[in-house]
């Protein structure tokens, strides 16, 4: 069999060969026996809502062709499209539930190993909700924010708290659409309702409640998780570390997490560091112990406490792969339940350690808030005695692993740009002003075992970067960039416009910022808040030269932050296409009329390096709409036709 | 590329924070932690660990805590690869730069309340701070630039600073390049360098230029109105600065570490460097408006490009006279020993007069010199003259003559080489030797007045000519007529009160400085810097429709004993942001003027006295409110109405209506002595005039007590009128 070209990383390419040498089933060769996929699922038009379906509408029919309730394309592709949104804002959501419950405990102090590490932010968010902040003790402050926040989630009155840190033009398009999040889960249940069978059959209306309830996600769910997890945590700053599957080391005891949540993360980065730990991993005949990442969990502890990254999404059975890893602890989403299989062609010890996702075969944990560090300790334990189970002779660890920094949030940027006494985002303004920078893209999202890993995400960016716009970046698409190198302050002289260099290097970061987990492309929209609020680029995010980008996604959740990227005025660029395009009215809204309400559309292009171009484009438009001054220096790239 | 540069001065930063606290620890030993910080006459302590931390910095050990701040903001120094951000960790080590460079100079001050003389100033006085801020403020001081190092000769440092002079930018000369400084320089070449001239040598060691900073950071709390406390607090005394205080740094001479490291803490300030050696730039611009450090730029283009990276806005005078000229050179004297000639002072009648005439009676440009010449007097000889001025235009008026008058004084003070005292009959003109023999005859008198009234007053003066009589005969024959006009001059402006009139002007120009200050000036009371009667305000209104003073319609008086009117109010509400809702002219107690800062002098309640105290901004010891004039004008100024406070022009104390609505001259129970000098005879006559002409006698001042209950007891032994007309609160 002809080798495929399965990733644009050649550190997966290798461990992916590897895999195959040894008969081992991944991803790719199940996503292969898939084939052909089903073209109604993909166009949006298979309808399997209600008992007396499924219902499939022909994409090639010129005729009204309606399902048994009389459901037709639109009404079923949006029903489709919102239930995704449903999903994904759930996910970010539970996700920020559950830290919302770990700051109660850490407060009330039947958690006892968690501590609130970022007290200003604890005090500006609780003087921010009007909480009483004076002559109070941080854990009833917290105590307070816990609560609070907890409402967002269920409350009978009112919005979701952060909505209102949106700029007026965001709330007043909102408030003209009626799309308002009131609360987190009322929105999340209202998709669900208006789904059933027999509820809401205007595409338009249902899109709407999408877009609220994705509204919900972003400035509720995503927005809190961040928060939360700051304050609980202690807010990023600039780190340095390392990423890909070369970090896992042959010598050592080998723990690797996977999924999306830090509760549990953040104790094994201590107890990782403990003495007793390392000296029992020695004690078993290892050199050490190194506890690397795989997707959003790597990207917290790597945000936090600078842990280095195996990888991302497409990268985790790899990681099991190369026979070095002693333990793989998973928390939830984006676990794929085909770890279990890779596991056992290994010793490698998986355990999930989330009540809610649990995988059949494998081992669970049952992790205890209370006793979190004992737990942690637990873990670590049975990874070094796993690690005493390995069978050397499969150890086949590529070798690549390429230096990063990361830790960039909305907030520290006030830091970076000014110092402690004149923190600010004027130097970012200014750049964009003058030409110097044509805009800010936040390049996000997943891997998908349809698009070649990584190689989107490459190419976009590497034609962005060019072109002089600063790329921010979060979850998997920060580890692909990074893998090339690319979040080292270097790459800005190497690959970067000249504008973008200056600004690099008057600043000292890399040209592709990393501000954390997907939950943090909720930092990005505060970041447009305060571009906004620092002046002379748009009174509103619809009108910064700013746009995102999703170039190889997947999930659910990316399918709700792209549309709350959108409702927020965020054009955005999406490759795969949602399952919309057999939906003429769902698509027609979503990628042109969509701008008229909100100031901003979807794009769905496949070709990645034609998606840059669309972004430089529509960032030429809005400087041009805000006249800005021209581009200070013509990008010297040989254009490819 | 700026990683050189943030790691130079990151590297720098940890150097002087180390020495800084090695010459505390010293101190300490020597001095003791009790040992006071002896600067001169100053509110603000150690103004930039003040600015900007809120800390009131008097004693040796108070400075622990600074250093303590310097280390927690002393940032790792860059690595070679793989570096995190770095230009907020350089600005932050800027400012632990500029700490300790306090903490250093002031040392100095603890062991010596006098650690700087020769040529050098170092620390400077609040008064002195006022007196140049009101040159910032009125624009005649465009910005200053901080000389750090050193020229490559003296003839290049002279050529530097007469550019820098020529625009009429402050310079602060600090620092060295080799073991030279460019002061050192200016000194060989026997420029002449104090606050007069825009030349201020502030000390050797590059530690001396945190004085600069400081006297930025002071202009923000005395003109802005900014108080420190927090970080926030801090931001905005240096969002004032970026904003509204035009400075520059330029380095001269190789950049070490420590100089980057100050640079660093002035870019905080948003102030540019302008390098003349060839080091990494930082073009994107942010914490700076412009650029923040531009290298390379050769001596002769560097006034100019340091104008264009800071964006000063600056009018160059260009006058066709073979001297240079500008307000730097206002304050130089012409000294004996370079004296060429001299007119007036006490030998011989000397005077100006400038009248209006009709358009058709003035040639314009038509400069006559009767009487003999400087080349045909001996060197050193002494004159009468008469500077005899016509002008004419179109919008000109009779009332503005005394204004243009008034100029002369500035004007022919400018020219280099050219000093000019007094004004009407009272003036004491010297021209130097070295002005004579660079080409500078009597008729450049005249081209100067001509060129500067056409310039300065465009809306009113279209033609002017200028005859300068140097003979006797003609001088006393004229002067009899000048003397006469000066008469019916004085007696108009003696008719001229608030009833007059039915405009009053505002006085706006300090808004670039106090953002909610609006000065109301009306024909009884001037301007608080002295600066601005109303006739000014009418002839600036003329000049500039839309400049800073603007005719304030009265409307209906709703109180006429505090002087209050409808149409005022409405004014100062618009003008002061909302800040000020209600305004009365003639009452110190209930709606108070506001004051930006410049006041000449303050007056202020004395609780048990029933009276009130004057004191002027170059008195800088106690007075009985048991406050300096500093300490009550950081009460006083930025645009808050402050009952019992007032700033006020020291003429004011004259008028008729000076604080009439609270019992007026007969509340002042104490003044300094050189307001009483100042005011002299005519003070006398105006307590004559109230009919109590012993109460002048009755007045301490300094020399009596500056302690509030010897104060009472006097008042009761020589029975001041006040203490039988109530408390004022």
């Amino acid at each position: 069999m002809a080798k495929r070209t399965i990733s644009a990383d050649p550190a997966t390419t290798k461990a992916y060969e590897h895999a195959r040498t040894q008969d081992i089933t991944t991803i790719w060769e199940r996503h292969e026996a898939m084939q052909p996929i089903c073209a109604f699922g993909d166009l949006g038009l298979c309808c399997t809502i209600c008992y007396m379906g499924p219902c499939r509408i022909d994409p090639f029919s010129k005729e009204d062709i309606r399902g048994a309730c009389g459901a037709g394309r639109d009404t079923i592709s949006a029903r489709n499209y919102t239930r995704a949104v449903a999903a994904g804002t759930a996910a970010h959501s539970d996700h920020a539930r559950g830290i919302c419950h770990t700051l109660l405990e850490a407060a009330s102090g039947s958690a006892p190993d968690y501590k609130v590490i970022d007290i200003e932010k604890l005090k500006t968010i609780g003087a921010e909700l009007g909480l009483k902040t004076e002559d109070v003790s941080y854990a009833d402050l917290a105590l307070q924010l816990g609560k609070r926040l907890l409402e967002n989630f269920g409350k009978s009155e009112g919005t979701v708290d952060f909505v209102k840190r949106a700029p007026k033009g965001q709330q007043d398009k909102w408030e003209a659409a009626g799309v308002i999040p009131r609360a987190v889960d009322r929105e999340v249940v209202e998709c669900m309702h208006r789904t059933h069978e027999g509820v809401d059959a205007d595409p338009k209306s249902l899109i709407l409640q999408a877009i609220r309830c994705a509204l919900a996600d972003g400035w509720g769910g995503s927005m809190m998780a961040t928060e939360l997890q700051d304050i609980l945590f202690g807010s990023p700053k600039p780190i340095r570390s390392k990423v890909n599957l070369g970090v896992l080391k042959e010598g050592c005891v080998n723990v690797v997490v996977h999924g999306h949540e830090p509760v549990l993360s953040e104790m094994l980065a201590i107890a990782a560091r403990e003495k007793e730990i390392i000296d029992y991993a020695k004690s078993k005949g290892a050199e050490g112990l190194t506890l690397s990442g795989i997707c959003c969990t790597a990207n917290e502890i790597l945000m936090r406490q600078g842990y280095p990254v195996a990888g991302n999404f497409l990268q985790q059975e790899l990681a099991i792969s190369t026979g070095a890893v002693d333990a793989m602890i998973v928390d939830v989403q984006c676990v794929m339940p085909g770890l279990a299989q890779i596991a056992e062609h290994f010793h490698t010890h998986l355990v999930t350690t989330s009540d809610k996702a649990r995988i059949p075969g494998v081992n669970h944990f049952d992790f205890h808030e209370e006793k979190a560090l004992d737990c942690a300790r637990e873990l670590l334990k049975d990874a070094a005695d796993s690690f005493a189970k390995r069978d050397k002779s499969l150890v086949d660890i590529p070798q690549e692993s390429m230096d990063l920094v990361a830790g960039f949030t909305a907030e520290n940027t006030f830091h970076h740009l000014g110092g402690t006494f004149r923190g600010t985002y004027r130097p970012l303004n200014d750049a964009i002003m003058s030409g110097r920078l044509r805009g800010v893209v936040g390049v996000v999202g997943c891997n998908n075992v349809k698009i070649n890993h990584d190689h989107n995400h490459k190419v976009m960016v590497e034609e962005l970067l060019k072109n002089d716009v600063l790329v921010v970046q979060t979850g998997c698409s920060a580890l692909a960039c990074a893998k090339a190198g690319w979040l080292r302050p270097e790459a800005a002289s190497e690959m970067a416009g000249k504008g973008l260099q200056e600004i690099c290097e008057a600043v000292g970061i890399p040209p592709v910022l990393h501000m954390g987990s997907c939950v943090d492309n909720s930092r990005i929209l505060i970041a447009c808040c305060e571009m906004v609020k620092e002046g002379g680029i748009g009174e509103d995010i619809s009108q910064l030269p700013v746009a995102a980008a999703a170039p190889e996604a997947m999930s659910e959740k990316a399918v709700a932050i792209g549309l709350y990227a959108v409702g927020s005025g965020i054009t955005t660029f999406y490759t795969p296409a949602p399952r919309v395009l057999g939906a003429p009215a769902v698509l027609d809204y979503l990628t042109n009329s969509m701008e008229q309400d909100f100031g901003a559309h979807w794009v769905f292009e496949d070709n990645p390096l034609t998606a840059a171009r669309g972004i430089i484009e529509h960032l030429d438009k809005k400087r041009a709409a805000l006249k800005l001054d021209p581009m200070m220096y013509n990008p010297d790239v040989a254009r490819s036709a | 590329m700026s990683r050189i540069i943030a790691t130079a001065a990151i590297r720098g930063a940890h150097k002087i924070v180390e020495r800084a606290e090695e010459q505390l620890g010293k101190s300490m030993e020597e001095l003791g932690a009790d040992k006071i910080i002896d600067l001169p006459d100053t509110a603000y302590y150690l103004p930039v660990i003040y600015a900007m931390l809120g800390l009131k910095v008097q004693k040796v050990g108070d400075l622990q805590e600074v250093i303590q701040h310097c280390k927690n903001l002393l940032p790792p120094i860059p690595t070679d690869g793989l570096w995190l951000p770095y230009l907020g960790s350089a600005l932050d080590a800027g400012m632990a730069t500029l700490f300790a460079q306090e903490v250093l100079e002031g040392l100095k001050y603890a062991h010596n309340p006098n650690p700087y003389n020769d040529i050098w100033l170092g620390a400077t006085s609040d008064a002195i701070l006022r007196e140049q801020g009101i040159k910032l403020v009125d624009g005649r001081m465009p910005g200053f630039a901080a000389c750090v190092g050193a020229l490559p000769t003296t003839e290049a440092a002279v050529k530097l600073a007469r550019d820098l002079q020529e625009r009429n930018i402050l310079v602060f000369l600090s620092s060295s390049t080799n073991g030279v400084s460019m002061a050192e320089q200016l000194a060989e070449a026997n420029v002449e360098m104090n606050w007069d001239t825009f030349l201020v040598p502030y000390g050797k060691d590059t530690s001396a230029t945190v004085w600069a900073l400081g006297f930025a950071a002071r202009s923000a709390m005395t003109f802005g109105g900014l108080t420190p406390g927090g970080l926030k607090e801090a931001r905005d005394i240096l969002l004032y600065n970026k904003e509204r205080v035009h400075a520059f740094v330029l380095a001269l001479g190789e950049v070490d570490d420590e100089k980057y490291a100050t640079a660093a803490g002035a870019i905080n300030f948003g102030f540019p460097v302008i390098a003349d050696t060839d080091i990494p730039e930082i073009l994107p611009t942010g914490i700076c408006t412009y650029e923040h450090v531009v290298s390379n730029i050769s001596h002769d283009d560097m006034p100019s490009r340091a104008i264009q990276v800071r964006g000063v806005k600056i009018k160059i005078q260009k006058i066709d006279i073979p001297v240079r000229y500008g307000p730097a050179f206002e304050g130089e004297r012409v000294r004996k020993d370079d004296l060429q000639v001299e007119f007036g002072g006490k030998y011989h009648t000397a005077f100006e007069y400038l009248s209006m005439k009709q358009l058709d009676e003035v040639e314009d440009g038509k400069i006559e010199v009767i009487g003999p010449e400087i080349s045909e007097v001996e060197e050193a000889a002494k004159l009468p003259i008469a500077i005899w001025v016509e002008v004419a235009g179109r919008k000109m008026q009779k009332d503005f003559e005394s204004i243009l008058e008034r100029y002369v004084h500035t004007m022919l003070s400018m020219p280099m080489g050219v000093m000019h005292l007094g004004q009407r009959d009272t003036i004491w003109v010297r021209i130097s030797k070295t002005a004579y023999n660079a080409g500078f005859t009597l008729k450049h008198l005249g081209v100067t007045l001509r060129s500067m009234l056409l310039n300065e007053f465009p809306a009113i003066v279209d033609k002017v000519q200028v005859k300068l009589y140097t003979n006797t005969e003609d001088v006393e024959r004229l002067y009899q007529e000048a003397k006469a006009a000066y008469e019916i001059r004085d007696k108009r402006m003696g008719e001229l009160v608030d009833e007059a009139v039915d405009t009053f002007y505002s006085c706006q120009l300090c808004q670039s400085y106090a953002p909610n200050h609006v000065c109301i000036i009306t024909p009884e009371r001037l301007g608080l810097c002295g600066a601005y009667n109303w006739l000014d305000g009418k002839a600036a209104y003329e000049i500039n429709p839309t400049g800073g003073n603007q005719p304030v319609a009265k409307g209906d008086c709703y109180d006429e004993e505090k002087g209050k009117w409808n149409g005022v109010d409405d004014f100062i509400q618009s003008k002061s942001n909302q800040a000020v809702e209600r305004f009365s002219a003639y009452s110190m107690m209930d709606d108070p003027m506001t004051s930006c800062g410049c006041f000449e002098a303050i007056t202020c309640v004395l609780p048990g006295t029933g009276g009130i105290m004057i004191v002027d901004r170059e008195f800088q010891g106690m007075t009985p409110a048991g406050m300096t004039f500093s300490s009550l004008a950081e009460v006083v100024g930025g645009g808050q109405q402050t009952p019992g406070f007032i700033g006020i022009g020291i003429l004011y104390v004259l008028s008729k209506k000076f604080i009439s609505a609270d019992g007026g001259l007969k509340r002042v129970v104490w003044m300094t002595s050189s307001i009483k000098n100042r005011l002299g005879d005519k003070l006398a006559e105006r307590y004559k005039e109230i009919g109590e002409p012993d109460l002048l006698d009755k007045i301490p001042d300094e020399s009596i007590t500056d302690d509030l209950e010897k104060l009472a007891e006097h008042l009761a032994e020589v029975g001041h009128p006040a203490l039988e007309m109530g408390e004022m609160v």
